[in-house]
């Protein structure tokens, strides 16, 4: 950071000093979103903006805007690229409602956001008005269009020449509005423009300092830009961290979870949205000696993983559903060898190739059913950024301890949010054991299954005396293949005690809002921040409105029962599908019910509802709100 | 990667293993299946070899041939079908001290693992690899496999197959990174031995095609080469195979061929009638995709611990002063 206090172009310093004339509102949230075409800068922006205020001590919560071709057209309503920060005087747990503020680089991308319902009524727009002024009249009559409805249907636009302006500080105008725009939002959040210099001086680290001062001369006219010709300003109270915290996304946790989860090979295959993780592991994992191997494909990828956690080194793969799809019966193998394994899947829309950029929670009951045959195994859902951090960790643990495959469900929404928390305390427990290459005692069989709670000492090659051949065949306790019905039926119990006796170590889940009520919402994975924040609003205006948030799925936690007994209703929210009870054919006799709502209703025989939504965007608090109100007055 | 910490040990006493040291049970092949001549020739290598039973991993697909770790009493993986290879490079990237082996059949190496074994070519990684290629699926009761002759008439195939069969080595030969193609057949058990001994001495993915017999479903395919020996062409070198005196006078049909010579390799690789025997092509120069990736690091606490609070740094927004 030391590098980038000396480049501050102090011919602009001045504009530093806000607007006298300008009132400064205090709000305790705001969404921002900032959106272009692809290439254009705008996620660097709001990368920034977000870097910006959680250093200043903000609540921050971004999320990528990504299309899901990598050139789409330009201008093009399906083409936004971007970010969307949520930024707050608290911690910030989700993505919140619609935006509140959108600065658009062309008018055709804002309609494709507006369309998605994704502005606020009223929102304010700051748009580039370079296309009234285009050769092309085609340009020019689209814009005007688009500009006329968005007034016409209320929004606040507001045209900025912000290329023109650019042109003044640098020749090539179109890649530098980004910090223009981060300069302009400096402004209108007051927020320091020094911490902004420095942001950009870590940026642009990797590029040559002229390149840096043009990025710094950019976000000073952005800057002073806004301070003379906005009339508004607002200010989000904040309250610098205590402690040191770090800014990643999920997928950057998940990795990072990676490298302390004591594992050393990771096995992959490229799928969206779950590569990012890869990525960013291939660039370090051997800092630590780790190995990241792509494989020819996912079945590989697992296969690989299985013969390394055979061998000695629990070893994980990271894909996304079509990808879990694949490796079902490679995993199906793991638990029947009882070999650790741990296998993240950062889920995606589905069934089929489905939506990869988006977010769905569809995979749960597949990953607790799928493979053939009973073979059972820990899923585990993370629920917040940090999650994926120690998700993994754990995950890595229960594999060794209970020879299980583990699964940890993400989601796109997860991957791709960037949020604070703590910085991790280094645990010397996350580092895995050495290779166990004793002698075996004379006597000890491979599966010897303990009677209470199925679990049985691994062996591994190596270790003397311990010779034996594993086999995705039935088998006894050497090993053997076995076609004995006893037999057959000692392994299938044994494989099933150690969900078991995994649960009875898990804690009773905690109850978010008393411990007794009207109704209790139910949720698993990345919808846990929404659901907390709509629970609080309700609360606040006196419903009383509980929820529960699961983080293991298999084997569910102990208490969950009590709990639902304490409430008058008890509903699931879910990013999957549920059969709409209005649709004309649907009746309690042929509903699907969603995945959480299904298995609850099947283990613990209470009507648990559920209210799901599949739109491609996690579920906003204020939507949860609606559902909550509807489902008590209703 | 770190090794496993038994590799650096050392062995404090001699022991000698015999054969019976690497035999577990009898097998449940058919009489007269070759599957039971390679078990005997890479049972014998083991013993030779004087590879410790602990150190050693056979690794199968499915099919008659994978249950062949089964009958080795030393660490065996029975898998699923095709991805024997994958395991095979799971295991090897993990542990550098283990000899491992696969065993895999031409339904679980050329149709359903196919992918895997082009890739595992291009890996290369340190292994050998036994293709027990009997040109018929077994355990599931007679289908046609890639390797089938055209017009052979099987439960899936009843008016005779409709294609050419695969050539398993031109397929081996053809792809980047190839470093060891050999072929033996079961009935001289003698060859089949020094190739599997010389694959077993090279450093890299050495792949052996053995043509094999099944006396249940295709009990006369082989019939006319094994009473001709004309129609098997021995390779020999000085760096290859040398042929005995006795194999000499039985086996007149041979060819001088020297296993650096890829362009010929391939030109023999495509030769159906005679049958070539011996090494077709050797690169100890290609380099291992395990010794690419290796790190020199030893994971200790402290360096794990290092590397991680350095990717933390970059991330970290630290309280202000």
């Amino acid at each position: 950071m030391s590098q980038s206090e000396t480049v501050t172009p102090t011919a602009i310093a001045g504009a530093r000093r806000p607007r006298a004339n300008k009132t400064v509102t205090e709000i305790p949230q705001h969404v921002v979103e900032i959106i272009s075409d692809s290439g254009e800068g705008a996620q660097r922006c709001g990368q920034s903006l977000g870097a910006v205020a959680a250093r200043m001590g903000n609540g921050v919560w971004t999320v990528e805007i990504i299309p899901a071709e990598i050139r789409p057209p330009a201008r093009s309503v399906a083409g936004a690229s971007g970010n969307r920060i949520r930024l707050g005087a608290r911690k910030v747990t989700n993505g919140g409602d619609e935006t509140d503020l959108a600065v658009a680089f062309n008018e055709q991308v804002l309609l494709g956001r507006v369309r998605a319902g994704e502005l606020k009524p009223g929102a304010t727009i700051l748009l580039e008005s370079k296309w009234r002024d285009e050769t092309d009249p085609r340009i020019t009559s689209a814009y005007a269009e688009t500009f006329e409805q968005l007034e016409a249907a209320g929004y606040r636009v507001i045209e900025i020449a912000m290329e023109r302006e650019c042109k003044k500080v640098v020749p090539d105008a179109r890649k530098g509005k980004n910090m223009f725009a981060l300069g302009m939002l400096c402004s209108i959040y007051s927020l320091d423009v020094e911490l902004a210099e420095e942001q950009i001086g870590l940026t642009f680290r990797k590029k040559s300092r002229e390149i840096i001062d043009s990025n710094i001369a950019l976000l000073h006219a952005g800057y002073t830009w806004a301070e003379a010709h906005l009339d508004f300003k607002y200010q989000i109270p904040a309250a610098p961290a205590k402690e040191a915290q770090i800014v990643v996304n999920g997928n950057t946790a998940l990795a990072l979870g990676v490298l302390a989860s004591g594992m050393e090979i990771c096995a992959m295959y490229p799928i969206t949205p779950a590569t990012s993780a890869s990525h960013y592991l291939a660039d370090v994992f051997e800092k630590v000696g780790g190995v990241v191997h792509q494989a020819e494909d996912e079945i590989a990828a697992c296969a690989f993983a299985i013969g390394a956690s055979y061998a000695g080194k629990c070893t994980v793969t990271i894909t996304s559903g079509p990808g879990y799809s694949l490796k079902q019966e490679a995993i199906g193998l793991a638990v029947m060898a009882e070999i650790p394994l741990v296998v993240v899947n950062v889920q995606r829309g589905g069934p089929s190739t489905g939506q990869p950029t988006k977010v769905e929670q569809g995979d749960l009951l597949t990953t607790m059913f799928g493979s053939h045959g009973d073979a059972p195994k820990v899923v585990l859902a993370a629920s917040t950024v940090e999650d994926c951090f120690y998700s993994v960790i754990t995950a890595r643990k229960i594999a060794e301890t209970f020879n299980m495959v583990v699964v940890v469900l993400t989601d796109a929404s997860l991957a791709t949010a960037q949020t604070p928390f703590p910085r991790p305390v280094f645990n010397e427990a996350w580092v895995a054991p050495p290779v166990d290459q004793s002698p075996v005692p004379p006597g000890t069989r491979p599966y010897d299954w303990d009677p209470d709670t199925g679990i049985a000492r691994r062996v591994i090659p190596g270790q003397p005396g311990g010779m034996h051949t594993i086999t995705g065949l039935a088998h006894d306790r050497d090993s053997h293949v076995a076609y004995d019905p006893d037999i057959n039926e000692e392994g299938l119990r044994a494989r099933s005690l150690k969900l078991a006796a995994l649960q009875k170590t898990l804690k009773q889940p905690t109850v978010f809002g008393d411990e007794s009520g009207e109704l209790l919402l139910v949720g698993w994975g990345s919808t846990r921040g929404a659901i907390e924040e709509a629970v609080e609003r309700m609360r606040a205006e006196g419903r009383k409105v509980s929820s529960l948030h699961l983080r293991f799925l298999q084997p569910l936690p102990p208490g969950i029962n009590d709990i639902m007994n304490r409430f008058g209703k008890v509903m699931t929210i879910e990013t999957n599908w549920s059969d709409r009870p209005e649709d004309q054919i649907i009746d309690e006799h042929n509903r699907r019910y969603s995945a959480l709502a299904m298995l609850l209703r099947a283990r613990y025989l209470v009507d648990v509802d559920c209210w799901t939504q599949v739109r491609g965007a996690p579920i906003k608090p204020g939507t949860i709100c609606q559902v909550i109100r509807e489902r008590m007055d209703g | 990667m770190a090794t496993a910490a038994s590799h650096c040990l050392l062995r404090l006493y001699e022991e000698r293993h015999e054969l019976e040291d690497y035999q577990s049970g009898v097998p449940r092949w058919c009489t007269g299946c070759g599957d039971n001549a390679i078990l005997a020739a890479v049972q014998r290598l083991c013993r030779d070899e004087q590879l410790r039973p602990e150190k050693t991993v056979f690794i199968s697909g499915i099919g008659c041939s994978s249950r062949f770790p089964h009958y080795m009493k030393t660490y065996g993986f029975h898998g699923i079908h095709g991805r024997a290879l994958p395991v095979a490079e799971g295991v090897r990237m993990a542990r550098k001290d283990l000899h491992v082996f696969v065993n895999t059949g031409d339904g679980d190496c050329c149709s359903i693992g196919a992918a895997h074994w082009v890739h595992a070519i291009r890996y290369n990684m340190n292994m050998t690899v036994f293709l027990h290629d009997n040109q018929i699926y077994g355990l599931t009761k007679m289908q046609a496999s890639p390797t089938s002759p055209r017009g052979l008439r099987s439960n899936t195939t009843p008016r005779g197959s409709f294609l050419e069969a695969m050539q398993p080595l031109t397929v081996t030969l053809g792809v980047q990174n190839v470093s060891f193609v050999a072929q033996a057949v079961d009935w001289i058990p003698e060859l089949l031995y020094d190739i599997v001994s010389a694959a077993y001495r090279h450093r890299g993915f050495s792949f052996i095609r053995i043509v094999q017999r099944c006396p249940e479903w295709l009990p006369s395919l082989f019939e006319p080469w094994l009473h001709d020996p004309e129609r098997v062409r021995l390779l020999h070198h000085e760096d290859g195979i040398q042929v005995s005196p006795a194999l000499a006078r039985v086996y007149r049909n041979q060819e001088h061929h020297n296993p650096v010579d890829i362009d010929r390799a391939r030109e023999i690789a495509s030769c159906i009638d005679p049958i070539p025997v011996g090494i077709l092509y050797r690169n100890p120069q290609v380099p291992c995709y395990e010794d690419l990736r290796a790190t020199d690091h030893l994971r200790t606490t402290e360096f794990i611990k290092n590397g991680l609070e350095a990717e933390f740094d970059k991330f970290t927004v630290w309280p202000s002063a």
